[in-house]
């Protein structure tokens, strides 16, 4: 263990618990403002037509009715978002061959709807009873358009093409590779290819997204509150969309309930509430509700990858060719970064010497598909990692020693895998251990031996066991940057601000902690700002498992140069040159004389502009400085996940007898904190794995309408979970940590599947899909004429 | 998702609630426990003009022993027969399947009268009433109506209840002594509604089993009577054999359907390994005495 002289490293309980706890955290919803009126949309309830006309006669004459606008009456007015909101660096542009031509959403749909969901006008009334009631009776003129509902049929010639400027359903291809994957292929000795299909389902928050707008007509300016993850991006849109400096438009994210990635770009509806908000002169709420959420906020995954995978007698991997399409839904806002992150990550923690990989994306009229926690690496482990199986399985091995076979070892890190990352720069997988992340994943189930044992001896009593792995790596801490805001205050408080959005993370008590041990103050002198963009004034947002990597850099950076300015003032104060100096316990002292020390509230005053300063002479007043950390590139976290899993003949259940992880994210600021960050991804996809999925039926109805279909696991169908934490330094940024934010949620699902499969090894099934549905599981047993031993169900 | 407009009444005594839905009939609904109501309301499918909230009517909550069984008020809480001891002894299937409807908060808060009017086709009470044989009575204006399970349930969502007549109160019959209940369901997580469940009760006589009642619940329209099922194990025992061609005459016996969450034929095989269980554990029970 490390010692822990600071704050850095102690579990420390969150600060944002005690008003969250007392059911005091203020959400979007619970902002009321005085006149404030509220809105619904009139969504589409088919998933392709063309738009001839919109009637709202009967709506106008609803009591309450306040306005109604369609998206012919906003075309030209509130323009689209960019298609792909996030922009991709020359680095990677050189190396990758790729075409992304990705269309952007109207704000209101104007010409055709493209997903049942998608909103094509917006009622306004004086509550949000009387906005849906004079929704309803909204008349829409369509002209039904045949559906394009799964990619197969959108890359067939004749399909429909849901955006002629693109001309095509494909919005995107990309591929990239290293060494020679098809000769190699040729030449490998055993040669797997399978359909890998990590199936569609959403990140799902407890908090739908909601926003509220308040336009100031004296200082012509926005104040608008929405539940997201980049209050920034939101601020760039609507300031370029309403044609206003971003100056005056500010955007704040209170207390936010999840987010996982859902919220993590720009909806049409951050833009329009705005829009009405200063059209109408009133303030103005939206709460989108959980039906809208599952048909309107974005999806994710929703993957084929045609992988195969070639491998020598000994299970070495000699070549991993991939070709992968992703369902995008209508738009993809940031889906080519799911397609990018999937081919960086594909090859995981393994040396393999030859890749080629292709990711294409085609538009469905579907929801939109966007990150969710993990974006494009679940999808890539799922397939990587079950090939792995499928591979050992297929010459007699264990897949748990195939994998420690192709292992990149210790020894060998940094190493470079010869392929660039999504930030365009060379991917180096900075520390870590691979191999010791498995054996300790696999001890901690009671050891492989062990289990194969027990595997046998259920085996012949008619109980069916299986043991699974997934492992991966994980690029984390992504740039392009992240702000931070450092500011002496009058009390001698250390004001902090970032970028970063916290949305239940804990930001409020990680960044404290980083900000307390560089000032040397108790914990309790640090005021954390998050998510709000007059505090910082650029700012990237909380996605991608990067805040405390890069935000917690940036506070390290800015908070150096203000104590520059700190100590240099006090050596003036304390006659005393500054290399004698040191902040400790809210002071600057003299080394080595308790006495001598000037508090850091004295140090502000001494500070201040005008009369009688103590500024040492030419130094400018002010204590504060904003710092944009710029990460050189990402640094790599990874993860073995392991699951023993048991299925029951007669139903198929599957019970996972026991999950665990043994997870690296470097130092962990708050190992409590890193602990539920872990914890939350796990569930998550345990429930990819298992129960969470969006449907749609053959003629592009989603079948998914409440969370009594949509099946969230709950803590009553969690299983026993152990989380290791191999806390392996980073070397690449100041503190030493890596991101952890989506790691859980990544390789569930392959553990999962793999564990089933191990399971149904004596009928030879696998399990190449998500969810593992126990309707399959169990028609294996069927098929073998196998049931449960009496007694036993 | 918010209900449109309705009046509300919120009246304290049986009469009046009968009174009140003789005059607006089907323009009114009552409201229980809410727990199925009220996402239908929010959802827009129902539009009642009228709800008539019969929660405060202390004489609709009530369970009673009555002629060696137990009568129960149709705004009994869920979580109330699940702890009650009258029903532990007198009908062990209903506290049985209570224990399986829904989550904590969600029985703390149903009635079995609104399950039971509600009818929907995965819910437990339905079936037991079912396979007991219970009777519901039912009140309107033109007075008191006894209607028996097996007439009650007519469709998917759809009972025997008029649109005036208020569901007071379901009488079950005397459990025979020797009697063993099990009520054995699967659902995809804890508290869901059951992709399949069956109801069980078997009366064991020496070892003949003189008495013995079968229902399923998402195997069909509504509760379904598993009657080739029960005579095949009143005919041959409570052999294994005799079980097991039970549980394959229940899967023939049901018309499940498929939807998101499974298909119609794993419902149905799912339904003979449901039977199986609940006829062993009933078994089990009614030879060790213990219900
Ligand atoms: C998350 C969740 C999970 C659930 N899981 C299950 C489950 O596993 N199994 C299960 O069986 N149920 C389940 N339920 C439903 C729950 O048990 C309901 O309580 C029950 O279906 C309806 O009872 P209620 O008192 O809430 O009725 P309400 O919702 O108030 O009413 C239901 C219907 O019955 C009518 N009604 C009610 N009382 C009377 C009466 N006395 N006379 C005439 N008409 C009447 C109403 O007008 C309405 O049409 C679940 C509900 C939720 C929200």
């Amino acid at each position: 263990m490390r010692e822990i002289t600071g704050y850095v490293g102690k579990p420390l309980l969150r600060r944002e618990d005690r008003r969250l706890l007392h059911g005091e955290g203020q959400f979007v919803g619970d902002i009321v403002l005085p006149k404030m009126v509220h809105c619904a949309f009139v969504r589409s309830q088919v998933p392709h037509a063309r738009i001839k006309g919109v009637d709202f006669a009967a709506a106008r004459r609803a009591p309450g009715f306040v306005t109604a606008l369609s998206g012919r009456d906003i075309r030209n007015v509130v323009t689209p978002i960019a298609g792909m909101q996030v922009s991709i660096p020359k680095g990677w542009r050189d190396r990758f061959h790729y075409h992304i031509d990705v269309p952007a959403q109207q704000i209101l749909a104007d010409d055709k709807v493209n997903y049942v969901g998608e909103a094509y006008a917006v009622v306004v009334a004086e509550d949000r009873y009387k906005a849906e009631d004079a929704a309803e009776l909204v008349e829409p003129d369509f002209e039904v358009l045949e559906p394009v509902v799964d990619v197969d049929r959108a890359l067939k010639p004749g399909s429909p093409v849901l955006h002629a400027e693109v001309g095509s359903n494909v919005i995107s291809v990309m591929s990239t590779k290293k060494g020679d994957g098809a000769a190699a292929l040729a030449r490998a000795k055993h040669r797997i290819k399978r359909r890998y299909y990590h199936h569609r389902y959403a990140a799902m928050p407890m908090e739908c997204r909601a926003v509220v707008a308040d336009y100031d007509i004296r200082t012509d300016s926005l104040t608008v509150w929405s539940s997201t993850q980049v209050v920034h991006w939101i601020r760039k849109e609507i300031g370029s969309i309403l044609g206003m400096p971003e100056e005056r438009v500010r955007v704040i994210a209170p207390d936010v309930g999840g987010g996982f990635g859902g919220k993590g770009h720009v909806y049409p509806e951050d833009v329009l509430v705005p829009y009405l908000a200063r059209t109408l002169r009133r303030p103005i709420k939206y709460v989108e509700d959980r039906f809208e959420h599952l048909v309107n906020s974005a999806h994710a995954r929703d993957n084929f990858h045609d992988l195969e995978i070639g491998f020598d007698d000994d299970g070495k991997i000699v070549c991993i060719v991939d070709d992968f399409v992703i369902d995008s839904g209508a738009y993809s806002p940031v889906g080519a970064t799911c397609a990018a992150n999937s081919i960086a990550h594909l090859l995981g923690p393994y040396d393999i010497q030859n890749y080629e990989a292709k990711g294409t994306l085609v538009a469905t009229n579907k929801t939109s598909n966007a990150p969710y926690r993990g974006a494009g690496r679940p999808e890539a482990a799922f397939a990587m990692e079950r090939a792995i199986d499928i591979a050992a399985n297929s010459i007699g091995l264990d897949p748990i020693l195939m994998r420690l076979r192709n292992m990149v070892p210790p020894e060998r890190l940094p190493f470079s895998v010869g392929l660039p990352y999504r930030d365009g720069v060379p991917i180096t997988y900075d520390s870590g251990d691979y191999p010791q992340a498995l054996r300790r994943a696999v001890e901690e189930l009671g050891g492989l031996e062990n289990f194969r044992r027990r595997q046998a001896e259920g085996l012949a009593a008619g109980r069916y066991l299986g043991i699974g792995v997934g492992c991966y790596v994980e690029g984390t801490g992504v740039g392009p940057f992240e702000g931070a805001s450092v500011r002496l205050d009058p009390s001698g408080k250390i004001m902090v601000a970032v970028g970063a959005n916290n949305h239940g993370q804990g930001h409020e008590t990680v960044f404290a902690q980083v900000a307390a041990d560089v000032w040397n103050v108790p914990i309790d002198q640090v005021v954390v700002t998050t998510a709000d963009t007059a505090a910082v004034p650029m700012g990237y947002g909380t996605i991608a498992s990067r805040s405390t990597v890069t935000a917690g850099s940036a506070v390290v950076h800015a908070s150096a140069k203000v104590k520059d300015k700190v100590l240099a003032i006090a050596a003036n104060m304390l006659e005393t040159p500054t290399a004698d100096l040191e902040f400790r316990d809210g002071a600057v002292g003299v080394k080595g004389v308790p006495d001598l020390k000037v508090t850091l509230k004295e140090i502000w005053w001494a500070s201040r502009p005008g009369w009688d300063h103590k500024r040492p002479p030419d130094m400018e007043a002010g204590l504060e400085a904003n710092h944009y950390y710029e990460p050189p590139t990402v640094t790599w976290s990874y993860a073995t996940n392991a699951a023993i899993v048991e299925l029951d003949p007669d139903t198929g259940r599957v019970t996972v007898e026991k999950f665990v992880a043994v997870h690296d994210a470097g130092i962990l600021v708050n190992p409590l904190l890193a602990d539920g960050q872990v914890r939350g991804g796990l569930v998550q996809g345990i429930g990819a794995a298992l129960y969470e999925e969006i449907a749609y039926d053959e003629n592009g109805q989603i079948l998914m309408g409440t969370l009594a279909d949509y099946l969230l696991p709950t803590a009553d169908d969690t299983p026993p979970i152990t989380v290791i934490h191999q806390e392996i330094p980073s070397p690449s940024n100041p503190l030493g940590v890596k991101g952890l934010g989506e790691g859980g949620a990544i390789a569930p699902p392959c553990a999962i599947t793999n564990a089933v499969s191990d399971a149904l090894r004596p009928f030879k099934a696998e399990f190449n899909a998500t969810p593992v549905r126990w309707e399959q599981v169990r028609k294996v047993f069927a098929e073998a004429g196998v049931s449960t031993p009496r007694g036993r169900g | 998702m918010k209900p449109p407009q309705f009046d509300y009444h919120a009246p304290g005594s049986i009469e009046e609630a009968v009174t009140l839905l003789g005059s607006y009939g089907g323009d009114a609904k009552v409201l229980a426990g809410g727990q199925s109501l009220i996402p239908v309301l929010n959802f827009r499918l129902a539009r009642p003009g009228v709800l008539i909230d019969i929660n405060r009517i202390g004489a609709l909550s009530f369970i009673r022993e009555a002629d060696g069984g137990v009568a129960i008020g149709a705004t009994t809480r869920q979580r109330m027969i699940e702890g009650s001891d009258i029903v532990g002894r007198r009908a062990p299937l209903l506290a049985d399947a209570t224990r399986l409807i829904g989550h904590l908060p969600i029985r703390t808060r149903g009635t079995i009268g609104g399950s039971l009017s509600h009818a929907d086709p995965a819910a437990e009470d339905p079936a037991v009433v079912t396979a007991l044989d219970a009777t519901m009575v039912a009140l309107s204006k033109r007075g008191e109506r006894r209607v028996p399970a097996s007439g009650f349930f007519r469709s998917l969502l759809t009972t025997a209840l008029e649109p005036d007549e208020l569901l007071v109160r379901i009488e079950f019959p005397p459990t025979p002594a020797g009697t063993g209940t099990a009520f054995v369901e699967i659902s995809r997580r804890h508290g869901d509604f059951a992709l399949a469940g069956v109801a069980a009760q078997v009366t064991l006589a020496g070892d003949r089993a003189s008495e013995v009642r079968l229902a399923a619940c998402g195997a069909g329209p509504g509760p379904i009577r598993l009657a080739a099922a029960e005579k095949i194990v009143r005919d041959g025992g409570a052999s294994a054999a005799s079980i097991e061609a039970a549980a394959a005459a229940a899967a023939a016996g049901v018309e499940p359907t498929s939807d998101v969450h499974a298909s119609a034929a794993y419902r149905r095989d799912l339904v003979r390994a449901m039977t199986r269980r609940a006829l062993e554990r009933a078994v089990a029970r009614a030879a060790g005495g213990t219900r």
